[in-house]
């Protein structure tokens, strides 16, 4: 494992930190804040999964450590996104496109449309090789049919002539890992990597995942809304809510004793297999939508412990036991009184 | 591979068949006796009953329509009655200079309307899309005979720039090239516009895609995700608006030849139909149905080429 390989005196350093990350979106003369302040630390080696619902900012956070965000109409307000200490945001578009594909590689979401439908899932591998490594074409093409039989494809080289519509979701996805991982990146970004697959790909793309963290190294950053994903692979989680961070702590810690309100909320609205309820817990209330202006917590117009201080200042987030942060004033709670 | 070009070739029957068909009924159909043309104004009755009999005019038309298959399938397309020459040997003179028409007019429009295209969709809402689309509605929108008359009128007249009639020769010399100037620009300015617009819409489409977006976190350059992976993706469309505007393609240059004097197809084409030249006319017409099947032809599998999902599905 590369973690080994890395002296002791930057181990401490971690390999991904995103400080106070600001993003707007300019759309038609407003201003809408995706991201307000989201802080996250990744560990060499580890999983961290970014969790929370639809439109919480999770996807825009993966693409901004990509910088792929399209802007306009995206736009970085503030913050710094650290990658062994180099700040991504300010660094110029060609040292970004190296890191891109070679340091950092990305797992998209929907195996159906990721992939370039015109060029063999080989030639697509190729490019990113011989782009980044210079290898010539033949020395890639082996080594895309090497990544190929990685990530467990069945005969590989014939696999690597066939055009993605020739393959299952699952194998594409398989493609897509495999290319994102080309150039032994140190941190793999995977956004919902398994939402668009069928529960025995999603468990058998996660076990892959897994692996081959283990084989390679990597860091993985895990986006999803899944919580049994995040319980199955990660080594910490990130909790997000309207576009900012409301909780990150070790995952046993967080299923253990969640302290956000939010995450409690969370927590008991997933249906467990050994009891039975008439009706799924819910959080009352809806998320704010991100052109609303909110002095507060984020959470406070649906959160049952909300009071005055929690609408008129912004929680920061706060260490409240090992590794263990959360954005609450009222933190730590006793989970009895949610 | 093999396989598509024998189907679309199979396809391609009853559409000549169709050809074959109309041609015959252009010398049903349309008035004027082919006798009396081919006897000239002096002749005596009994002269156009003679030459009627001799070419069969007097029989039934079902019969005469076999005959004409017959002599088609020969390859005997008869002779002109104007010139007395095979009409084999009329279209064979006429069709190198059509073919060294299009080649000229395609090698510069196409990729330039590719090229305006994608540079309008990478430069969207700038002043220069702005231009590249005002530039290709009015490609689009002016008749190709006020293209023509325009140029001839200043490049070739005011400005005595380039010749503006007849053809000059091959088209690897010096004076064929400057003959063939004019004609390949006319008709290449109403194929530009279709093509740039196609393009442009294309290739703003397919740079939405997701695939474009991996292509993005691969660490590739924007000027290659643009061509590789946006640009190449958009032809698909593009090829296919090609195929479909040979037909206007072919239709300008009856119009261009004839404007310019230039001895292609397109004219031959115009003088047999003007003076009642049928057999001239018919063959033209077969000559032009050929042209467009054979267009299309290349087009679905450049079209194959393009996209694999074709040639497996």
């Amino acid at each position: 494992m590369k973690m080994e390989e890395v002296d002791i005196g930057t181990t401490t350093e971690p390999l991904l930190k995103v400080e106070d990350l600001a993003v707007e979106f300019h759309v038609s003369g407003t201003v809408q804040r995706a991201l307000q302040g989201v802080s996250l630390t990744l560990q060499r080696g580890r999983t961290l999964g970014l969790v929370g619902e639809s439109g919480c900012g999770k996807s825009v956070t993966s693409l901004s450590i990509m910088r792929l965000l399209p802007q306009p109409p995206g736009h970085y307000a503030g913050g710094r996104i650290v990658l062994e200490g180099r700040d991504l945001l300010s660094m110029p578009e060609r040292d970004m496109r190296v890191l891109r594909g070679g340091r950092i590689g990305m797992i998209f979401q929907e195996p159906m449309t990721s992939l370039n439908p015109v060029y063999t899932c080989g030639e697509q591998i190729v490019e990113s090789l011989t782009v980044h490594s210079g290898l010539s074409s033949k020395a890639a093409m082996d080594r895309a049919v090497e990544l190929l039989d990685l990530v467990g494809l069945p005969s590989p080289k014939e696999r690597a002539h066939d055009y993605p519509h020739q393959l299952s979701g699952g194998q594409r996805q398989r493609v897509m890992i495999a290319l994102a991982l080309a150039n032994d990146p140190d941190l793999l970004i995977a956004d919902e990597p398994t939402t668009a697959l069928d529960v025995t790909i999603q468990a058998q793309i996660l076990d892959l995942m897994t692996d081959l963290r283990e084989r390679t190294g990597a860091a993985v950053l895990l986006v999803t809304h899944d919580l049994g994903v995040v319980a199955q692979t990660c080594d910490d989680v990130v909790v997000m809510y309207a576009g900012g961070v409301v909780e990150q702590a070790p995952t046993k810690a967080l299923f253990a004793d969640p302290q956000h309100p939010y995450t409690i909320g969370l927590m008991a609205a997933v249906p467990r297999i050994d009891t039975t309820v008439d009706r799924l817990s819910t959080i009352a209330g809806s998320v704010p939508p991100p052109w609303v202006k909110i002095d507060g917590c984020r959470f406070a117009s649906r959160c049952p412990l909300a009071d005055d201080r929690c609408r008129s200042a912004v929680p920061p987030l706060r260490e409240i036991g090992p590794d263990h942060a959360v954005a609450c004033w009222r933190a730590p709670i006793e989970e009895t009184t949610v | 591979m093999m396989t598509l070009v024998l189907n679309r070739l199979i396809i391609s029957v009853p559409v000549l068949f169709g050809v074959l068909l109309l041609g015959f009924g252009l010398l049903i159909l349309v008035p004027g006796d082919p006798a009396i043309v081919m006897a000239g104004p002096m002749a005596t009755p009994e002269v156009v009953a003679a030459i009627r009999t001799e070419m069969g005019l007097d029989e039934p038309v079902l019969t005469q329509f076999f005959r004409y298959l017959g002599r088609m399938a020969e390859g005997d397309l008869g002779r002109s009655l104007i010139s007395n020459k095979t009409v084999i040997s009329e279209l064979g003179a006429a069709i190198g200079p059509t073919t060294e028409l299009m080649v000229a007019c395609l090698i510069w429009s196409i990729p330039l309307g590719i090229a305006l295209g994608t540079l309008a969709a990478v430069w969207r809402g700038s002043i220069t899309d702005r231009a590249i689309m005002a530039f290709s509605v009015a490609g689009v929108s002016l008749p190709i005979f006020f293209i023509c008359l325009m140029l001839i009128h200043f490049v070739g007249v005011q400005w005595r720039l380039l010749p503006f009639i007849g053809r000059g020769g091959p088209l690897w010399t010096i004076d064929g090239l400057r003959h063939i100037a004019l004609p390949a620009l006319s008709l290449g300015l109403i194929f530009i516009g279709p093509v740039a617009r196609m393009t442009r819409s294309s290739v703003l489409e397919v740079l939405r895609l997701d695939h474009v977006r991996t292509a993005r976190a691969k660490g590739l350059s924007e000027t290659r995700v643009i061509l590789r992976h946006g640009l190449r993706n958009a032809l698909i469309p593009v090829v296919t608006l090609v195929g479909l505007q040979a037909g206007y393609l072919l239709g300008g240059a009856v119009v261009t030849e004839s404007i310019f004097s230039y001895p292609g197809i397109g004219r031959l084409a115009v003088g047999a139909i003007l003076s009642s030249d049928f057999p001239l006319a018919q063959g033209a017409i077969l000559i032009l149905a050929l042209a467009f099947i054979l267009i299309n032809l290349i087009v679905d599998v450049l079209y194959a080429l393009l996209d694999p999902r074709v040639q497996t599905s």
